[in-house]
């Protein structure tokens, strides 16, 4: 027998109110693990994906549309942009290099990404298997797609058109996949790339006759499958084509300054910078993490106010059992530590089974939202701040133990014991 | 003499001072302090348990002095060396009959006697794992003598033992702590105003308010 046997003898002499607090506890600091993990993670991330992206051009609409549809691959894109007007933007002195991007097209989900060997290389990818694509409708695939999808090197699958499930299939041609990346833990893992190129042909063939109207085709495409496509730079054609997103990296911080003013005004495109309208995003949702926050907040509050309420309720019907502990020899600072104990062990439990719950939440959130934004997130992964909640956890132990310890303390034993 | 008070005195607020007989006892012997309700039995065995300070006189056990002793050191030598047995058992509820005995060896930091040889000697034999709450009013009576005897104390302490049990439990109860306390050579001081404890024990101080 011990001070720490004999504070969970008493824990356990209550399950109901000591679960009860424990629990209680539990969802408070569970919700601050989950806020922590998402915020962490989502912050990480949004700045891996956005990593030497200094800007994104597209067509007119909104900024953050075209941030979360050209960086992220999550939203719809606003549109496309005639390829003159692109290219005219290489010639820029402030552009140091610039991706072009043809967008639009899924598989059972995972976005079809058109674009040159420049995208690849700018998150630092390497492959696992097979090359890059060489030649129109071969694809390489992300880890996260080639795990699902289950294809090999060789395979060959139809895209679907627009950006989710179930919309109409593009019969005409095949994906052939040429190469596997390894697992990079940024947006290319859940994206399937090829050329601009294959986007373009894959919309030729399927629409011949009634072109739409961004893409006048005035002559017959002759498409020459045996044709290399532009590994680097933007795609090689006679043609009015058009893309729809362009990454651009500056030469200079005057870029930063002028080339975003330049493109908004002087040209049918716009410009938009990742960090500004990450920063704009975040502040958007800080509203609604601050009162999730403050929500566990007031939560933690009412667990310590229970914790203080059971360890003073009980306090009353122990008083004849900690004067008998004083009678057979415990000093007042056992007592006073006896008390402290059962607080502390208290939310000590609750801390542990509040981040366990946490990351719980947070694996049920992924496993409900996998092809999203969520659905990258690690739900596993211990933070060191959540060493910081078991701190926070154990200070509300002390500190709803303090009155009914010093009551502890002060508990005369003579008079408890020997009035009748 | 292995126990002696001598010449204590004790005012409770707003009443008239309490002087007290002297007692001197040898190991293995025993007395009863015999008294009125509201004579100050009760303060008496508060005082020869350390559990109040006197504000005059000496009590001394085993040659030390209590008034001597601090705070803490009291606390110990009193889980060491004194065994009380109060009017209820008041036993801990969230611990069972063996929890509760191992409770005293844990306090005192004194490894007395063997709890299952005890509680065997008591009658309790089979009791050790039970919860306190399933004991009748005389085992949990015997479970708090074990108790006070766990730690072989040199005093043992009680407080009106038998006031709330049949005939036969409380003569059990007198002559266990007789027994026991002749054997670990300890005094025994029994308060009480139990006409059937005093067949058992001839020796007698009664306490008068003055």
């Amino acid at each position: 027998m011990n001070l720490v046997k004999l504070s969970w003898k008493y824990l356990t002499f209550r399950p109901l109110s000591t679960s009860l607090n424990v629990l209680l506890l539990a969802l408070g600091l569970a919700i601050i693990t989950v806020l922590l993990l998402i915020q962490d993670q989502f912050e990480k991330k949004m700045n891996q994906d956005a990593a030497g992206i200094d800007l994104v051009v597209g067509a007119k609409g909104s900024p953050l549309q075209l941030i979360l549809a050209g960086v992220y691959h999550i939203d719809f894109p606003t549109g496309n942009i005639p390829m003159e007007e692109a290219q005219k933007l290489s010639r820029n002195r402030l552009v140091k290099n610039i991706i072009p991007m043809a967008l639009g097209d899924n598989y059972q989900g995972f976005r079809i990404v058109g674009t040159n060997h420049d995208y690849p290389a700018l998150y630092e990818a390497t492959l696992e298997s097979g090359a890059l694509w060489r030649k129109p409708f071969e694809v390489v695939l992300g880890a996260e797609v080639a795990e699902k999808s289950g294809y090999k090197v060789g395979d060959e699958f139809l895209g679907s058109h627009g950006i989710s499930v179930g919309s109409h299939e593009h019969d005409a041609n095949q994906f052939k996949v040429a190469g596997i990346l390894k697992p990079t833990g940024n947006v290319l893992d859940r994206l399937i790339l090829t050329s601009v190129e294959s986007i373009w042909y894959t919309h030729d063939a399927e629409e011949p006759e009634n072109s739409d109207s961004t893409e006048n085709h005035t002559e017959h495409h002759n498409i020459d499958f045996s044709k290399d496509i532009a590994i680097k730079g933007f795609p090689k054609t006679t043609e009015s084509r058009a893309l729809t997103t362009l990454l651009i990296q500056y030469r200079n911080p005057m870029a930063a300054i002028q080339l975003p003013r330049q493109i908004n005004s002087g040209t049918s495109m716009q410009a938009a910078s990742p960090s500004f309208e990450m920063a704009r995003l975040f502040e958007l949702l800080g509203v609604g993490i601050t009162l999730l926050q403050g929500l566990a907040v007031v939560i933690i509050g009412i667990s310590g106010l229970g914790i203080f309420i059971a360890l003073y309720n009980s306090l009353k019907e122990r008083k004849y059992d900690l004067a008998i502990l004083r009678a057979i020899g415990a000093s007042r600072i056992q007592l006073l530590f006896l008390i402290f104990l059962e607080g502390v062990m208290l939310t000590f439990m609750g801390a542990i089974l509040g981040i366990l719950l946490g990351h719980t939440f947070l694996s049920v959130i992924i496993s409900q939202n996998e092809q999203g934004v969520v659905g990258a997130l690690q739900p596993w992964i211990f933070l060191r701040q959540e060493l910081w909640i078991v701190v926070y956890a154990l200070t509300v132990g002390v500190l709803a133990s303090i009155i009914p310890a010093f009551a502890a303390y002060q508990t005369s034993i003579a008079k408890q014991l020997t009035k009748a | 003499m292995l126990f002696e008070s001598q010449k204590i005195e004790y005012t409770h607020s707003g009443q008239a001072k309490l002087i007290f007989p002297d007692i001197g006892l040898d190991a293995g012997e025993s007395l009863l302090v015999l008294g009125k309700s509201g004579s100050g039995k009760t303060t008496l065995l508060n005082l020869l348990a350390g559990l109040l300070k006197p504000e005059a006189g000496e009590i001394k056990l085993a040659g030390k002095n209590l008034a001597a002793l601090n705070g803490q050191e009291l606390d110990l030598f009193r889980g060491k060396e004194i065994g009380i047995v109060f009017q209820k058992p008041h036993l801990l509820a969230a611990l069972n009959v063996k929890e509760n005995l191992q409770m005293a060896h844990f306090f005192s930091r004194k490894k007395g006697q063997n709890i299952e040889e005890l509680l065997g000697e008591l009658g309790l034999a089979g009791k050790a794992k039970s919860s306190v709450l399933t004991l009748s009013e005389g085992e949990a009576q015997r479970v708090s003598i074990a108790r006070a005897l766990a730690t072989s104390p040199k005093l043992i302490l009680a407080d009106e033992p038998t006031s709330s049990l049949d005939d036969e439990n409380a003569e059990k109860v007198v002559k266990l702590l007789k027994t026991q306390a002749a054997k670990i050579g300890a005094a025994l001081i029994i308060v009480t105003h139990d006409q059937r404890v005093k067949a058992h024990i001839p020796n007698f101080v009664e306490v008068k308010s003055v």
